[in-house]
C-alpha cells in the first residue's frame, strides 16, 4: 500500500455534558413571556430536572467535537454486511426538512395533509411494485416491527380461518431479529439448517412443516448471502400444509429489478427503507420497515390505510378485520419521504443496476480475497460474501482482531460473528456506491492486515491505535454496569 | 446516475474478475423460473432539480406553520427548535453511521446517547432510561410487557385516558399473546377512575397518562399507592415530556416504570414520525429492559469511554427469549432530545414548561369568560378540553379557512363527548393568535346562539 488511509489528527478531548457549564446559563432563545403568569398548583410542582445549565457554544462545541470521533459513511467505506450502508443522498436530507414535511401535524384533517398522503400512497404503490406484492403499508418504524407486524398478519390471516398454530419455521441463515419477532406473536421458532451450499433444501422444510406450523421466516438472499434457490419448492410445501411464508426483505439491494419475491411464493415481507432506500441509519435509527402483502393479507393491514379517490387521497380507518397499530400514527414519515425522493431520482433502470453493482462489488471482493481469506462458501454470491478467520487460527488471530486492525487503515469493518453458521464469520457488503478504486484500497487493506498477522501479530491484538480510544472494557461495563452519570 | 461511480471500464474489469460476461450473468443462481423478465413499472428518473420543484410542489399542500395557527397537540407537539439542533444534528458523522457495535469509532454516538439515557432519567426522576424506542406508543406497550415479564401476571390495568392511538397500539401488540388488558373509565373531573382496580387480580401493572389524554394532571399519588396494594407495576406515561420541566416527575411518585413520547424535545413533528420512544426504570429491573442501552467504561489505557451493553438481553444472543426484538431503534431522535435539554438546561426548561402552562391557562380562562364549557377542572398543562355549542362543525371548517386550527374533536374517541375538542397551546402561540382564535370562536358562538 502506498499510503495508509487512516490517520490520526486533531481531535479534541471533551467532558460529559454535566462536568461543564455554570448555573444561569442557558443555550435557548427563550420566548417572550405575554400573558401574566398563572402559578400551578404547589403539590403539583416539581423542582425541575437536574439539567446543566449550558451556552449555545458549549452545545456546539460539544456536539462537533463528538461527532468527529465518530466514523460514518461519509467518512469512509462501511461494507457493514446485512446492513447495506450505501451512500445516503444529501438531497433527500434537504425535501426532508422543507417546512410542509417536518413541520406537518400528523392529526391534521385529510385535506391539508394532501402532499404527504399521495407521498406515501405512491411509495406504498413503488414498494409493492418492486416486490411484486399486492399491497402495503409503511407503518413498521424499523425492521423488526416489520418482522412483528408481518407475523401478526400471518397470525390473523390464520385466525380469521379458525386455525391456531403454535410453530414457525425459521432457517439458522435467517436474521437475529426474527425469532424473537416471531415469539412475540406467541410461535415457537423451529430452527431448520441450511445444506452444504448454504441454502435451504425443500427436504428440511418438508421435515418439519406441518398443521401446527403457521408458516416459514425466510430471509432471501440468505445472511450468508446467498439466494434461496428452492423458494418456490418450500413455498410449494408450505402452502400445501395451509401455511404462509414470511420473507425478511432486509437483503433486497441484491435483487431490485431482478426477482419479486411476491412472484415467487412469498405472501408478506418487510423492506429496510433505511437499508436498500438509502435513507441515512442515523447511528442506530430511525429507520423504516414496511411491509408488502399479498392480496389475501391485505384486509389485515394495519390502520389507517392511505386511499385514493378522483385524485384526493384520504386515511381510512374503517376496516373491520385490520390487526390495529403498530405505533400512534403512521410510521416514520420523515424517513419513508427520503427512500420515495431515492425511488424518484433512481428510476427502475437505476434501482436495477445498483443492484447489479451491489452483487458485482460483493462477488469482486469475494474473488480478490478469497486466497487470502477462508471462504466457507465458494459459490456465486449474492450483494454480500461471508469469509472466515479459519485461516489465521495457526497465527492466533482472530476475526475481531483483524476487524479492529482494519479501523487503523480507515474503513469500518464488516459485520463480525454473524452469521452464527460459520465461526469467526466476516460479512461483507460493500454495497453498489463503493468506487472500484476504494474496493481495492479495502482489498489490499485486508491483505496487509493478514500479512501482519503473521509477522506481528501483536499489532493486531492490540489494534484499533488511531481511534479516539483503545479496545474497550466491555466485560466490566455488563457486570457493573453504569448507565447514567 | 450520481451515485453510481461505475465507468464501464471499471465493469469490464472486475466482470473479468469475477469470470462473468454479464451484469446478468452475476445472478446465475437465481432459477429462471424466479427472474424477472419485464422492466419494474416506476415513473422515469428524475434530476435533482426536478424532485426539487416535485417537492417544493407537494410540501406546499401541507398546512403548517407560520402560516396556520395550530392549537393542536393530542400526542404531537409544535414547539421551537433552534437552528443550533437541526444544524447539529445533521453533521453526517451522526447521521451516516450504523448502530454503534465498533464502539472505538462510534465514541461519538456513544458518549451523546450516555448523555441522553443521563438526561432523560434525570427528567423522569429515575435511575436508568433506555437508547431510545419508536414511539410513546410502543415504549408504553413494552413497558407493560416488561411488567408482565418481572411479575409473571398476565392482566393490566389501562386507564381510558390514556391516549387512544396508544391503547390500540397496546391491543395490537397483545392480540395473540393473550394477555388481558382492562381500561379504566373516567370520573367527572377528567381523571381515572381506580374503583375498578380492586377487583382485579393476576395484575401486572396499573398505567396512566399524566398530563391524560384530556389535558388532566392525574394523582399520580394514589395511582401509585393503588398499584403497589395490588402488588402490580405503576407505570405512569406521557406524551408531553416537556410537562415536567414543570410537574414532579414520576419517580417523585414512586414509578417503577416511566414511559412516554419524547418528541417535545427537539424533534419536528414530521408527520407523527419519527418521535422518540422514552422508557426509565430504577436499578433493579435494569436488566430487564427492552431496548439498548449505553454504558461507561474504560479502555485499555484506563481513559474513559463508551460501549453499548447488557446486550445479553438482546434479540441477536437470546433470540427467542429476548426482551425485545427492537434492533435499530430511533438514536438519532434521542440525540436531538440530549441536544434540546442541553440547551435549555434547569434554568430553561423550568421557563418553557411554565410558559406552556401559563398560556394554556390564559387561553383557558379567555374561553371561560366567552362562555364556553371547560368541563374537566382538574389542574392542566398545555392542553385542556372545551366543550364547543352543537354545530360546531361549521365554525371549526370557517376558522380552518382562516388558517387557524381550533384543536382536535375527540368524539371519535369517546362517542360520549359530543362537540368536545382537545386544545394545545405551546410557547409558539402568541397573546395576539390567542385572542384571535377567541375572537373567531365568539363571532361563530353567538351566530349559533342567534
Amino acid at each position: 500500500m502506498t499510503e495508509l488511509m487512516g490517520t490520526t489528527g486533531l481531535i479534541l478531548n471533551e467532558p460529559l455534558l454535566w462536568e461543564k457549564g455554570k448555573k444561569g446559563r442557558c443555550g435557548f432563545s427563550l420566548p417572550k413571556q405575554d400573558v401574566e403568569p398563572s402559578p400551578l398548583d404547589p403539590e403539583l410542582t416539581g423542582e425541575g430536572p437536574d439539567f446543566p445549565d449550558l451556552s449555545e457554544v458549549d452545545v456546539v462545541r460539544h456536539y462537533t467535537r463528538l461527532s468527529q470521533w465518530n466514523f460514518g459513511l461519509d467518512t469512509g467505506m462501511y461494507p457493514l454486511g446485512s446492513c447495506t450502508m450505501k451512500y445516503n443522498p444529501k438531497t433527500n436530507e434537504r425535501q426532508a426538512s422543507l417546512p410542509g414535511f417536518s413541520g406537518a401535524h400528523p392529526l391534521l384533517p385529510d385535506t391539508l395533509s394532501q402532499g404527504a398522503l399521495r407521498i406515501m400512497f405512491e411509495l406504498e404503490q413503488y414498494l409493492t411494485e418492486i416486490t411484486g406484492m399486492d399491497a402495503a403499508t409503511l407503518q413498521p418504524a424499523a425492521g423488526a416491527q416489520g418482522e412483528l407486524t408481518g407475523m401478526l398478519l400471518v397470525y390473523a390471516w390464520h385466525q380469521s380461518r379458525g386455525s391456531r398454530r403454535s410453530k414457525i419455521i425459521v432457517p439458522d441463515t435467517a436474521h437475529g431479529t426474527n425469532p424473537s419477532s416471531a415469539a412475540l406473536c406467541g410461535y415457537r421458532p423451529v430452527a431448520v439448517k441450511s445444506n452444504d451450499k448454504g441454502i435451504l433444501s425443500a427436504e428440511v422444510v418438508s421435515e418439519v412443516m406441518d398443521e401446527d406450523t403457521a408458516g416459514i421466516m425466510i430471509t432471501n438472499p440468505n445472511t450468508l448471502g446467498l439466494f434461496e434457490e428452492n423458494i418456490l419448492e418450500i413455498a410449494d410445501i408450505v402452502h400445501s400444509m395451509g401455511g404462509l411464508v414470511y420473507c425478511d426483505g432486509a437483503n433486497m439491494n441484491a435483487v431490485m429489478g431482478v426477482a419479486q419475491m411476491g412472484k415467487i411464493g412469498v405472501d408478506v415481507m418487510q423492506l429496510n427503507l433505511h437499508k436498500t432506500f438509502s435513507t441515512p441509519h442515523g447511528g442506530g435509527g430511525p429507520g423504516s420497515g414496511p411491509v408488502c402483502v399479498k392480496k389475501d393479507l391485505e384486509p389485515f393491514l394495519p390502520v389507517p390505510r392511505i386511499v385514493q379517490k378522483e385524485g384526493r387521497y384520504a386515511l381510512d380507518e374503517n376496516r373491520p378485520d385490520s390487526i390495529g397499530k403498530l405505533q400512534a400514527f403512521y410510521g416514520n414519515f420523515g424517513v419513508m419521504l427520503k427512500a420515495y425522493c431515492y425511488i424518484r431520482t433512481m428510476g427502475p433502470e437505476n434501482l436495477k443496476k445498483a443492484s447489479q453493482f451491489a452483487v458485482l462489488n460483493a462477488n469482486y471482493i469475494k474473488e480478490m480475497l478469497k486466497d487470502t481469506l477462508h471462504l466457507p462458501f465458494d459459490r456465486p454470491c449474492m450483494h454480500e460474501c461471508v469469509f472466515s478467520d479459519k485461516n489465521q487460527t495457526p497465527d492466533h488471530i482472530t476475526t475481531l482482531d483483524m476487524a479492529k486492525r482494519l479501523m487503523d487503515y480507515g474503513f469500518h469493518p464488516p459485520t463480525i460473528y454473524f452469521p452464527l453458521v460459520v465461526q469467526g464469520a466476516i460479512m461483507v457488503e460493500p454495497t453498489e456506491t463503493e468506487s472500484k478504486e476504494d474496493i481495492d484500497r479495502y482489498i489490499e487493506a485486508f491483505k496487509a492486515i493478514v500479512d501482519e498477522a503473521k509477522h506481528d501479530p501483536d499489532l493486531l491484538r492490540q489494534a484499533p491505535h488511531k481511534c479516539k480510544v483503545r479496545r474497550l472494557d466491555e466485560t466490566t461495563a455488563a457486570r457493573k454496569p453504569c448507565l447514567a452519570g | 446516475m450520481h451515485y453510481l461511480p461505475h465507468t464501464a471500464e471499471d465493469i469490464g474489469s472486475m466482470l473479468r474478475v469475477v469470470g462473468a460476461d454479464t451484469l446478468d450473468d452475476l445472478f446465475s443462481t437465481i432459477p429462471d423460473d424466479c427472474r424477472l423478465k419485464a422492466d419494474l413499472d416506476l415513473p422515469d428518473p428524475l434530476t435533482e432539480w426536478e424532485l426539487n420543484n416535485h417537492m417544493e410542489g407537494l410540501s406546499c399542500q401541507m398546512a403548517v406553520a407560520p402560516e396556520y395557527k395550530l392549537f393542536m397537540g393530542a400526542g404531537s407537539y409544535e414547539h421551537f427548535i433552534p437552528a443550533s439542533i437541526s444544524y447539529l444534528l445533521g453533521r453526517s458523522e451522526f447521521v451516516t453511521s450504523y448502530t454503534p457495535y465498533q464502539p472505538e469509532m462510534s465514541q461519538g454516538t456513544l458518549q451523546a446517547v450516555y448523555e441522553y439515557q443521563t438526561l432523560a432519567a434525570r427528567l423522569l426522576g429515575m435511575e436508568v432510561a433506555t437508547a431510545s424506542h419508536y414511539d410513546g406508543a410502543t415504549a408504553l406497550t413494552e413497558s407493560l410487557l416488561m411488567a408482565i415479564r418481572i411479575t409473571g401476571r398476565k392482566r393490566v390495568a389501562v386507564s381510558s385516558l390514556i391516549h387512544p392511538l396508544y391503547r390500540k397500539t397496546i391491543r395490537t401488540y397483545f392480540e395473540p399473546s393473550g394477555y388481558d388488558v382492562v381500561e379504566l373509565p373516567y370520573l367527572e373531573n377528567g381523571t381515572t377512575d381506580l374503583g375498578r382496580v380492586d377487583e382485579l387480580d393476576d395484575l401486572a401493572a396499573v398505567a396512566v397518562q399524566s398530563p391524560n389524554f384530556f389535558g388532566c394532571i392525574e394523582d399520580l399519588q394514589k395511582v401509585g399507592e393503588k398499584a403497589h396494594e395490588k402488588g402490580a407495576f405503576f407505570v405512569p406515561s406521557f406524551t408531553e415530556a416537556l410537562a415536567y420541566g414543570l410537574l414532579k416527575n414520576p419517580g417523585s411518585y414512586g414509578a417503577d416504570i416511566a414511559c412516554g413520547e419524547g418528541q417535545s424535545l427537539g424533534i419536528p413533528l414530521s408527520y407523527g414520525g419519527p418521535a422518540l420512544g422514552m422508557i426509565a426504570t430504577n436499578k433493579k429491573y435494569m436488566r430487564k429492559l427492552p431496548g439498548r442501552l449505553v454504558g461507561q467504561t474504560k479502555d485499555l489505557d484506563g481513559r474513559r469511554g463508551f460501549v453499548l451493553t447488557l446486550a445479553t438481553r438482546e434479540q441477536h444472543i437470546r433470540r427467542e427469549k429476548a426482551t425485545s426484538n427492537i434492533c435499530t431503534n430511533n438514536s438519532l431522535c434521542a440525540l436531538a432530545a440530549a441536544m434540546y435539554m442541553a440547551s435549555l438546561g434547569r434554568t430553561g426548561i423550568r421557563e418553557l414548561a411554565r410558559q406552556n402552562h401559563d398560556k394554556a391557562e390564559y387561553l383557558k380562562s379567555q374561553l371561560k369568560a366567552s362562555g364556553f364549557n371547560i368541563p374537566f377542572d382538574r389542574p392542566t398543562f398545555n392542553e385542556f378540553v372545551v366543550e364547543f355549542p352543537p354545530g360546531f362543525e361549521k365554525t371549526y371548517e370557517r376558522l380552518l379557512k382562516k388558517k387557524i386550527v381550533p384543536g382536535l374533536s375527540i368524539s371519535p374517541f369517546y362517542p360520549e363527548l359530543a362537540n368536545h375538542y382537545l386544545l394545545c397551546v405551546t410557547e409558539t402561540r402568541s397573546k395576539e393568535e390567542m385572542d384571535e382564535l377567541v375572537r373567531g370562536l365568539t363571532i361563530d358562538n353567538s351566530k349559533l346562539r342567534d
